[in-house]
């Protein structure tokens, strides 16, 4: 096994572990992407480039852009909700 | 159940699958040490009977062209459901406020954003179509190049200009993209069926090895699937993008 690919295995365990501990949702999709970063590093490193391009696609552009879509979506129902509420505590 | 009780039974599951993991690790052979006769048989036969440089590609589109058939339609068929769902409800809400919109901006989408996006455009569509016409040849492909072409409009988005990626990529027309990439990777199939008799044989002239247009079918299976994975992705993320940015809860004037 080369150094390479050693990095790149350690680097998936960490950022894969960072998604983990990361609680914010916001902060977990960009770890996310991060992490198919080392992902597709690791795939490439092992020979595989037609994973390594799929995981890179899908990882980095694929996936986040519906999350952070969802997300914003979720903050604004959560501000409508808090704002009705105001309005009736009034 | 309470926290230790968890604990406890992660602890147990963690053990196991622990025990397992290394277990069947340690029966892998080693890195590069291959040892299935199918792939031994498909490396021997992929370059001389399919003139296709790329294995990966040539499985996918040609050796076990009818696994893709499946697959790109589990693609097809959540991107419908997404569709779906979404749809309904963007019409139980008012209509969408244009206005806002128009004017809509990322948080800092400054000049040199926009100036970004306007490179990012033309070389993501470049690259997707190089990746997708050059299956066969080198490493990528349809589903590959299909994202990075789907990728194109997005970079409009990310511009600030959400209405004008509308206009990039209307929905009629990725909506007929997806279709027609799906019908298009079937008829491939219909074609072999037709021609040489077997459902996804490769039909089509086989040229020469490393040419752009050689290895038959694969090439015309891989624009497909891009069409397709393209046109799927952008459906999608339009959706997406039209429940946070157009549609507006009923709190909102």
């Amino acid at each position: 096994m080369t150094l390479l690919q050693i990095v790149a295995m350690a680097a998936v365990a960490v950022l894969g572990g960072g998604v983990v501990v990361a609680t914010d949702p916001l902060r977990q999709t960009l770890v996310l992407s991060i992490f198919g970063l080392a992902l597709t590093m690791t795939f490439f490193v092992f020979q595989a480039p037609d994973v390594a391009l799929s995981e890179i696609v899908v990882s980095t552009v694929g996936l986040p852009v519906m999350i952070l879509l969802a997300l914003r979506k979720v903050n604004q129902q959560e501000r409508e909700r808090r704002r009705e509420h105001d309005e009736e505590g009034r | 159940m309470s926290r230790t009780a968890r604990l406890v039974l992660f602890g147990i599951g963690a053990a196991g699958f622990g025990v397992v993991l290394v277990y069947g690790l340690a029966g892998l052979p080693a890195f590069g040490h291959y040892q299935g006769v199918y792939g031994r048989v498909l490396d021997g036969i992929g370059v001389t009977e399919r003139h296709a440089t790329n294995l990966v590609t040539a499985l996918n589109f040609d050796f076990r062209a009818f696994d893709t058939l499946g697959e790109e339609f589990i693609l097809f068929a959540s991107v419908l459901g997404v569709v779906l769902i979404l749809r309904q409800l963007r019409g139980e809400r008012e209509p969408p406020n244009q206005e806002e919109a128009d004017e809509h901006q990322l948080a800092g989408a400054s000049e040199a954003l926009r100036a970004l996006a306007l490179v990012l455009v033309p070389s993501l569509l470049a690259l997707g179509v190089y990746i997708v016409v050059h299956g066969q040849i080198t490493p990528g492909g349809g589903f590959q190049g299909g994202v990075i072409l789907a990728t194109g409009p997005l970079a409009v988005f990310l511009a600030g200009r959400y209405l004008r990626m509308r206009i990039v990529a209307p929905h009629t027309v990725v909506e007929v993209g997806d279709a027609v990439g799906a019908i298009g990777y079937g008829l491939v199939g219909l074609g072999g069926l037709v021609f040489v008799g077997i459902f996804f044989k490769n039909f089509l002239p086989l040229g020469i090895p490393g040419h752009l247009l050689s290895a038959g079918q694969i090439d015309v299976a891989s624009v497909a699937v891009g069409l397709e994975v393209s046109g799927a992705f952008l459906v999608a993320w339009s959706e997406f993008l039209d429940q946070t940015i157009l549609v507006r809860g009923p709190g909102d004037r």
